[in-house]
């Protein structure tokens, strides 16, 4: 039995310790926004939050999870308008959008952790996460609308 | 002069063409009960079906004015649900906030044909949807002035409303709803189409996805993602060769496993494989883990069958020899390649070759099927739902009308979905379970490697020059085993479509053409990929353009541009093209002036003729697709033998645009899958096994590879609305691996004749 938060609920699992969270996720909580896409965390689909912290949910068994805090696209905002998000929709970054959720929660992370991100952040980071589509150029640009977005904001809140 | 002969046989059998369900037919049989003289069809006359334009079935209007656009074709990433909404919306005069769509379930008897593939929904169904909307709105005028009194010329409908000027009245589409849609459907003759500039959507720039907000906060539905009642998760273990079955298996250790409820065994599909499932021993379970651990522990020995030996390298070399011999069949010819070649001051020979691929669709197949009562309803990411409802009835033993295709979205399709394959698996595993509901699910490695992968060519091109470097003989031979060969006994040559993909009818202005197609086996199931055949012909038409003017002493553009030759419409049929899309070729003509179009626009775009810095080049390529015109350039830098692509720029001529935001997303898509196969991508065989698994090593780009700036050109006439559409999900891809490799030439000295380019060029 491991007992954790997901999107601010505390939730049970008594089943195979070492189930990945991804199918804990989808099949056992009704979370279907976290996406598997290979299953080795070589495509990124999967991402969400563990402990504040880009994971990929596909490789992390269950049982490891004891008291840990998990955030999904689901739980990402309450409105649905992290900047993150808002910016994915302005510049209509998805096409098929698989693998959208796994790409925003690694941009989320990586726009709420630095103040500012390069052409060179965005490659370091967002090379974990697959699309086939071929989004990143809207990626790349949303990534970027975001952060200014959220330090205009931050700016804002300091004045 | 047109060859009637060839064309009226050929273009019967093959209308349907790459329509899934009019394969079988095209393949073997013809068509029964139609007459030879009888005029041809063409375009969306002639798939599967037809077409709808009324709008009882398209459009519903409820009481609050919300007005609800039922999507017939497939969204996949293309776009379609909005690009749809957009068409019908503008007609109809409604208020983009209160649209909605709904998808439709696969009933081509009500929606006409929906087999999303071949770059057509647009150019099929753009006028019949726009009928749709214009219907609605007359109806919704007629339903108004018949409560006012007042002749129906005196109303007029948009903005949501219908207003009378003359007495300041107005009713909104809610109110009139239900009195509208009583009413006979009008003539669609006597209907009124918008003028393009009263548009408000279409052409425009400004509409969002109709899915953005679930997309971007998970609530979205694909085939993997649905839940029923009741429902067990199922994964399969197939076998490993093409064509191998089950020869012994212990399930002792899988059944041991809490949770495993189930192993069952699927029959091996015989060949033609067609869309039947490949057979082998699934794992039902309380949910994919479980299912997944059961599959782990299965004992199972392989009988591998005929293509246990097949590999890849070797497998070249017999393509190769094929490619070197004459004797192939000749599929074009004019002028008198051989005496022209004799008499030239300079030949040129080149070999292409061309690697299998996986679409690799980031949502693996995945699929819901359940039965009650003996019917069935299943829900699943495909691309041809009415194909689906047929094969899967077929495959349960139910009538047609006992069962129901539910379509989700798809994550990524690329081909891979038109096969239903995936579908029937889950409509077999529900069966074995009392028609309970059974999630099957592909792992990633399940994709890699029981795929209907991308053929696998060699193409032998050969040319004579002229003393002033003049191609005046060209010849293409090209081997490459043929999608017809899931379909029926393996024909062993390409089909009229496969051809007709930027083989036959690319425009050359050389006098002295010759092509001929030797026979090449299958040995894995070969499907769909997107662009298709076009994906090798362009590779190497476009490669060896860029040879030729190297040993002219040329510049690349303009020589290309001088084998495009003057501005001309060309017959398709003539060049021995009976398929041309399924289009009409008096209507869709090959237009070379549009194909020089999108040359010199990619070639602006990227600066053409701009010095380089070392390691650093330019290459051009110009392709014609889905009765499209797209050329690209592109800029690559080579450092210690490892290519990047720092910048592209892509130009389309695809006539007239419905949402120009959704053409731009197809190409910057295009230039990074391009760049996956000009740079990583491919499957090779070993023993008849697919030697790459997953991810890490079936390689497609990342954001770091993909190349930094993408600029889309638009050329040609893109109000011309009047004019037919051309396709935009598969054209911007053929040209976008040639235009690298012509540039990576151009950097380094060193011709890539074999995808991936993988290592080639590291010392």
């Amino acid at each position: 039995m491991v007992t954790l938060v997901i999107n601010g609920e505390e939730r049970q699992f008594d089943g195979d310790q070492d189930t990945p969270l991804l199918w804990v996720l989808r099949d056992e909580m009704g979370l279907t926004g976290t996406k598997f896409g290979c299953g080795i965390a070589a495509c990124g689909a999967c991402t969400v939050h563990i402990d504040g912290a880009p994971s990929f949910a596909c490789v992390t068994p269950i049982g490891v999870l004891e008291g840990a805090e998990v955030t999904t696209i689901e739980g990402l905002s309450e409105q649905g308008d992290h900047p993150v998000q808002v910016a994915w929709r302005d510049l209509n970054v998805a096409q098929c959008g698989y693998c959208q959720a796994g790409q925003i929660m690694q941009a989320a992370a990586l726009v709420d952790q630095y103040d500012t991100v390069t052409d060179e952040d965005i490659d370091a980071v967002m090379s974990a996460n697959l699309c086939r589509c071929g989004t990143y150029p809207r990626i790349r640009a949303a990534v970027k609308q975001a952060s200014a977005a959220k330090s205009g904001t931050s700016e804002a809140e300091a004045q | 002069m047109r060859k009637m002969s060839i064309t009226n046989v050929s273009r019967r059998g093959l209308l349907g063409g790459m329509g899934a369900g009019a394969f079988v037919l095209a393949v073997g049989l013809p068509r029964p009960g139609r007459a030879q003289e009888e005029e041809p069809e063409f375009g969306r006359d002639a798939m599967p079906n037809g077409w709808r334009d009324d709008p009882k079935i398209f459009i519903a209007i409820a009481e609050d004015g919300i007005v609800t656009v039922t999507c017939h074709r497939q969204e996949m990433g293309q776009g379609v649900r909005t690009s749809i909404a957009m068409v019908v919306a503008d007609e109809l005069g409604a208020d983009w906030e209160n649209v909605r769509v709904d998808q439709a379930p696969g009933d081509e008897e009500k929606y006409g044909n929906q087999d999303t593939d071949g770059s057509r929904s647009l150019r099929h169904h753009f006028m019949p949807l726009r009928r749709a909307g214009a219907a609605a709105r007359t109806m919704l005028e007629q339903a108004a002035a018949d409560q006012w009194g007042v002749d129906v010329s005196e109303v007029k409908a948009d903005g949501h409303k219908v207003s009378h000027a003359g007495s300041g009245k107005s009713l909104g589409y809610g109110e009139l709803a239900a009195a509208a849609m009583d009413l006979e459907v009008p003539e669609r003759d006597s209907l009124v189409l918008k003028d393009p500039s009263e548009f408000r959507y279409i052409g425009k720039g400004s509409i969002g996805l109709v899915d953005n907000m679930d997309i971007t906060t998970g609530n979205t539905t694909y085939g993997i993602d649905v839940k029923r009642d009741g429902m067990l998760y199922a994964v399969v273990a197939r076998p490993p060769v093409y064509g191998g079955k089950v020869a012994s298996l212990d399930d002792s250790a899988a059944l041991a496993i809490e949770g495993v409820e189930k192993v069952v065994q699927i029959d091996p599909a015989e060949f033609p494989t067609e869309f039947a499932p490949l057979g082998g021993v699934a794992v039902i379970a309380r949910n994919t883990y479980l299912a997944m651990k059961g599959r782990d522990a299965l004992q199972i020995e392989w009988e591998d069958g005929p293509n246990a030996d097949y590999d890849s390298e070797a497998y070249r070399e017999t393509l190769s020899q094929a490619a070197n011999s004459a004797g192939g069949k000749v599929i074009r010819d004019e002028g008198d390649y051989d005496e022209a070649a004799a008499g030239a001051a300079q030949t040129v020979e080149a070999e292409y070759y061309i690697p299998h691929l996986a679409q690799a669709p980031m949502e693996p197949p995945a699929a819901v099927v359940e039965i009650k009562d003996g019917k069935a309803e299943a829900w699943a990411c495909v691309q041809a739902p009415q194909v689906t409802r047929l094969r899967l009835a077929e495959r349960l033993g139910l009538s047609e009308d006992a069962v129901k295709v539910n379509v989700t979205l798809l994550g990524g399709g690329f081909g891979r979905k038109s096969k239903p394959d995936f579908v029937l698996e889950a409509g077999i595993l529900s069966q074995a379970m009392d028609g309970a509901p059974v999630k099957l699910t592909w792992t990633r490695e399940d994709d890699i490697h029981h795929g209907y992968y991308h053929t696998v060519s060699v193409e032998k091109m050969s040319a004579g020059l002229d003393e002033s470097g003049k191609t005046v003989a060209w010849r293409h031979r090209t081997a490459a085993p043929t999608i017809g060969s899931i379909f029926a006994p393996d024909p062993a040559q390409k089909l009229p479509f496969e051809l007709g993909m930027g083989l036959l009818n690319m425009p050359l202005a050389v006098e002295n053409i010759r092509a001929e197609n030797p026979e090449a086996q299958a040995h894995v199931r070969i499907g769909w990929y997107r662009s298709v055949s076009n994906i090798p012909h362009a590779f190497a038409i476009q490669s060896f353009a860029a040879e030729l003017a190297d040993a002219a002493g040329r510049d690349q553009k303009d020589y290309l541009l001088e084998l495009i030759g003057p501005a001309r419409q060309i017959d398709p049929t003539n060049q021995g093209d009976v398929w041309n899309y399924g289009e009409n070729p008096d209507v869709y003509t090959i237009d070379t002036g549009r194909m020089a179009g999108v040359v010199e626009a990619a070639a602006e775009g990227i600066e053409w003729g701009r010095e380089m810095p070392q390691g650093r080049g330019l290459g051009i390529a110009g392709h014609y697709s889905f009765v499209s015109y797209v050329a690209v350039a592109a800029e690559v830098e080579v450092v210690d033998g490892r290519v990047t692509v720092p910048r592209v720029s892509i130009a389309i001529d695809c006539g007239a645009h419905v949402n120009p935001d959704r053409i731009r997303s197809q190409m910057e898509g295009a230039v990074i899958m391009g760049v996956g196969q000009a740079l990583m991508t491919e499957v090779t065989f070993a023993e008849g096994r697919a030697v790459q698994d997953n991810f890490d090593s079936y390689l497609i780009p990342r954001m770091e590879e993909a190349p930094k700036r993408i600029d889309v050109h638009f050329v040609g006439s893109d109000a011309a609305y009047d004019r037919p559409l051309g396709g935009v999900g598969e054209p911007g891809l053929p040209p976008v691996v040639p235009a690298i490799t012509n540039a990576v030439f151009a950097a380094t000295g060193k011709r890539i004749r074999r995808l991936p380019i993988a290592d080639q060029l590291r010392s």
